[in-house]
């Protein structure tokens, strides 16, 4: 399936979990925060929440700033 | 409301208290800006400040896998971190940033709410801010909102249930100073929620005269990771802050346009 990552356009698996596709990402265990389709999506729901065709996914994290 | 002890303020007769926690420091520090992550983790740590801004940005996703993560040298455990909305032009954006910081904060509520107007000024755009001011509150979040030195609209951030405000000293990163000591006079005057000046100091000289007005605390960046020696810039700014408030509370002396002689005149004997 076709998404929208961090505002690339990418290819994945279908029916893959929110906590599979950070697997994939390399970023399990990361302080990080997900948000699809403008929804943030609760670290307590990773496992269960499933990632549909066409979503916009941002995944965000803290750095340097004023 | 109860009033919590932030861990390091043990000891103080005149803490900082925002939304109910005592904080022992009235310096905030931005995390922008430093040349690496070893300057940033030591320049914050001279300035003895005990809330530390950070941005949210998006995660390099495939590159850098093991780049070292700012929490790791600014510990969540140890400052208060103050999620900021720099960069966001628009009350949505603000909006999903905070919702954002709150989820990879664990619930953290105490934001910087900054919605921009100009690129070139960086200067606050009231009408968005105060937008996201009224949703954010409402969705519970702790409001320390950055604007400009306007008394009126500083007030009415007040009125919207803003925790703190922060008017500009001058813009972003100009390192111009207070441009305007009157209206900040002015604004701490009328409020009944600290008033911290955030934006435009340039030296310690420049955070001193803010706390001598009255202002409760001051957020910088740049004035100390943009100078050539940014750790020692930050305890300098520790240094005038501290140095400022304590003259403020003593309370200058009058202006005077002659002299007044510090030695008495009585018992001369020539």
């Amino acid at each position: 399936m076709h998404i929208i990552l961090n505002g690339d356009q990418r290819e994945f698996p279908d029916s893959l979990s929110a906590s599979q596709l950070l697997q994939d990402l390399g970023l399990t265990g990361k302080r990080l925060a997900l948000e699809i389709n403008r929804e943030i999506v609760p670290r307590s729901t990773f496992e269960s929440h499933i990632i549909q065709p066409g979503d916009q996914i941002e995944i965000v994290h803290a750095i340097g700033g004023g | 409301m109860s009033t919590v002890m932030h861990p390091s303020a043990a000891v103080s007769g005149d803490p900082l208290i925002i939304a109910g926690v005592e904080y022992h420091s009235r310096l905030l520090v931005g995390t922008g800006k430093y040349k690496d992550m070893e300057e940033t983790r030591a320049a914050t740590e001279a300035s003895g400040a005990e809330i530390v801004t950070v941005a949210i940005r998006r995660t390099n996703i495939g590159q850098n896998a093991d780049e070292p993560n700012l929490l790791d040298v600014i510990s969540p455990q140890q400052y208060t971190l103050l999620p900021n909305t720099a960069g966001c032009y628009t009350a949505e954006d603000a909006i999903r940033t905070c919702r954002l910081a709150r989820e990879l904060l664990d619930g953290h509520d105490l934001v910087k709410l900054e919605v921009l107007g100009d690129e070139k000024t960086l200067f606050p755009d009231i009408m968005q801010t105060l937008q996201a001011t009224e949703v954010l509150v409402k969705d519970g979040f702790k409001i320390m909102v950055y604007t400009n030195d306007d008394p009126i609209v500083a007030k009415r951030f007040e009125e919207l249930g803003c925790v703190a405000v922060m008017p500009l000293a001058a813009p972003i990163g100009s390192g111009l100073g207070i441009r305007n000591p009157y209206n900040i006079m002015t604004i701490v005057e009328n409020a009944t929620v600290p008033i911290l000046v955030d934006a435009g100091v340039g030296t310690a000289s420049d955070a001193a005269l803010a706390m001598e007005l009255g202002c409760d605390g001051v957020l910088m960046n740049t004035a100390i990771a943009g100078a050539r020696d940014p750790v020692l810039m930050a305890s300098a700014m520790k240094k005038g802050i501290e140095a400022g408030r304590e003259a403020y509370r003593a309370g200058r002396i009058p202006r005077k346009r002659f002299a007044s002689a510090s030695s008495p005149i009585d018992g001369t004997f020539f």
